[in-house]
């Protein structure tokens, strides 16, 4: 989980991660951000999140996207 | 037919009727009917085109959902004898197989789409390079373009995807899928529906709700309004402009960029707001397509609320299966390794930004003018990407200045001319031109000829001009009233107020809208996309 805190607190210095519930509908985190994301935690974690789980929900948060990350290396 | 022509407003009246009037288990083969009647009567010779999608969509879909279902019974019966490894490698095994299904549904759907809409942009291409070489020319066939094909070709082939996913499963009814593919208020302009929100509502059955209906149609008057009134009237003065491009340079090219702003503005939303109305009028919820994107402070955020059902789908099904797809996660780890760590994070970005705002460019037309206006949108998109640190250490530096009602104003604006600009290729449809066209408002200072009675000189006189301000001024004013909730909601609870509202807006329809003998009624300037 710090690993994740720690990309996206490069992506948004300013932003609370460890409390933003709705990062997609606050407009937090848009595609740009989102891809950039995914390639951070390709890299990092070795895990490739696909298209098809690129939905606002499993991004809405920093837990969901652990658990998405967690989940697609379970699998 | 028309959106804004008397014998839609028949056609739409009558659907509605029967459609409160049948049984309701009925009500979505009254939509089917109308539907197919809507399109017949806009060209009989599209329905052919129409029912090659749905049929395309309707057996891809369905060979995509028996894999699904094989699969998924497959390793239901074999769970406790399949390892973890073996069940992934089968599934992959098997969707590997359902994207060859989805393949050859793409390129039999977009296939269509891209013969009709691009053979002769293609074959001029060609003659161009032949003509160099001296090599003769290719003769370029003239094909038809149906109504809409690409608004009901993209929501097809979203479903094909969505399908592929998992998403959502393949419609067995071919009618309901043909109603999904076909339903005639979003027809031609869109917005571009997900089968997910819309297929159910679509043969649901609907009770008549007033407050609904009512507000469904105030939205369609106010559509009509936006369409005859404003969109319609900017239209005399952008037809003007752009024909006399030699004599209208300099002010007058900024004129062109307002007035456009307007046109399309009260065409495209004043459509969809027909397009809504009508379907909430059915008791039918469709994706809104805009969100004031005239307010919008940056490029990023307009295009998040200006036509956002395109938007949404150039994003779910271009940017992001490019951006995270294998080769495009190798090529970032590459270019990490050999040239640097900042670059190597931005390249997938970039690379899948740039395509998809060329895909959109070419979506919206057959021309090197719409190329470059999405290739345009795209270098604005990431430039303001590239200099999102400089904005901060701004904004770190001038809390207040940035925090004022000024600099939002200033931001507004900025983005408004800015998008109005680059637009401006969709009007004079030549990039050389364009682009000289806007060099001219920095060389030729011609405000005092502008004031000095210019501004009357392009088929606008001054009674024109106050319709136009003040129709945009009464666009601006329910904007403003409607943040909280849509004034149409609140008139129709007040259903006195409602038709007192109504009347007026008819009646200034009728007394200033752009219509009758001598009027050569414009399309929607989406019906062709």
């Amino acid at each position: 989980m710090e690993q994740l805190l720690a990309i996206l607190k490069n992506l948004h210095p300013d932003v609370d991660f460890d409390a933003e519930e709705d990062l997609i509908g606050e407009g937090i985190l848009d595609s740009l951000d989102i891809v950039t994301l995914i390639t951070e935690i390709n890299s990092e974690f070795d895990v490739a999140i696909p298209a098809e789980e690129v939905v606002p929900e499993n991004f809405s948060s920093a837990a969901a996207i652990f658990a998405l990350i967690e989940r697609l290396d379970e699998e | 037919m028309q959106f804004t022509s008397l014998s839609f407003l028949l056609f739409a009246a009558l659907t509605v009727l029967v459609y409160y009037t049948v049984g309701k288990r009925v009500q979505w083969w009254i939509l089917l009917g109308a539907s197919y009647v809507f399109y017949f009567f806009a060209g009989a010779e599209y329905l052919v085109f129409i029912l090659y999608t749905t049929v395309v969509t309707y057996v891809t879909a369905r060979l995509m959902q028996s894999r699904v279902d094989a699969e998924d019974a497959f390793v239901a019966a074999n769970r406790d004898t399949m390892e973890k490894s073996e069940r992934k490698a089968y599934r992959a095994a098997q969707k590997k197989k359902r994207l060859g299904i989805l393949s050859v549904g793409l390129l039999l759907g977009f296939g269509l789409l891209a013969v009709l809409k691009y053979t002769a942009f293609v074959l001029a291409g060609v003659n161009s390079l032949l003509g160099f070489f001296d090599a003769g020319r290719l003769s370029i066939p003239t094909l038809l373009l149906p109504l809409g094909i690409s608004f009901y070709t993209f929501q097809s082939m979203g479903y094909l995807v969505d399908v592929y996913r998992k998403s959502v499963r393949a419609e067995q009814n071919f009618f309901k899928l043909a109603l999904f593919v076909s339903y005639f208020p979003q027809l031609i302009q869109g917005p571009i529906s997900r089968f997910g929100s819309l297929s159910e509502q679509l043969t649901a059955r609907h009770g008549f709700d007033g407050l609904s209906f009512r507000a469904g149609l105030c939205r369609v008057a106010w559509g009509f309004f936006k369409k005859m009134v404003v969109a319609d009237t900017a239209m005399i003065a952008v037809k003007e402009l752009t024909a006399r491009t030699d004599e209208f340079t300099g002010v007058y090219v900024l004129a062109l960029i307002l007035l456009y702003s307007a046109q399309i503005y009260g065409d495209f939303t004043g459509g969809i707001d027909i397009t809504i109305g009508l379907s909430e009028m059915l008791g039918i919820r469709l994706a809104e397509n805009f969100d004031r994107p005239f307010s919008s402070k940056s490029t990023k955020e307009y295009w998040r609320r200006w036509h956002m059902t395109m938007g949404t789908w150039f994003t779910d099904y271009v940017f992001y299966p490019l951006s995270v797809s294998n080769s495009m996660q190798k090529l970032s780890k590459w270019s990490r390794k050999h040239l640097g760590e900042k670059i190597g994070k931005r390249l997938p970005v970039y690379f899948a930004t740039i395509a998809t705002w060329f895909l959109t460019g070419l979506w919206h037309g057959a021309g090197w003018n719409f190329i470059v206006w999405g290739l345009l949108n795209c270098l604005v998109i990431l430039v303001s990407q590239e200099l999102q640190p400089l904005y901060t250490r701004f904004h770190q530096k001038f809390p207040r200045l940035v925090a004022s009602r000024g600099w939002s104003a200033w931001q507004m604006t900025r983005t408004f001319l800015l998008m109005g600009l680059i637009r401006s290729l969709d009007c004079y449809r030549d990039v050389p031109k364009t682009f000289r066209l806007w060099g001219t408002m920095l060389t030729t200072f011609n405000w005092g000829s502008f004031f000095g009675g210019g501004w009357l000189s392009f088929g606008f006189d001054v009674w024109d001009w106050a319709v136009l301000l003040c129709g945009v001024a009464v666009i601006c004013i329910a904007d403003r009233c409607g943040r909280d909730e849509p004034v149409r909601q609140k008139l129709a609870r007040r259903p006195v107020l409602m038709c007192a509202a109504l009347c007026a807006l008819v009646i200034v329809i009728l007394l200033f809208g752009a219509y009758g003998i001598g009027y050569d009624a414009s399309q929607f300037i989406y019906n062709q996309f």
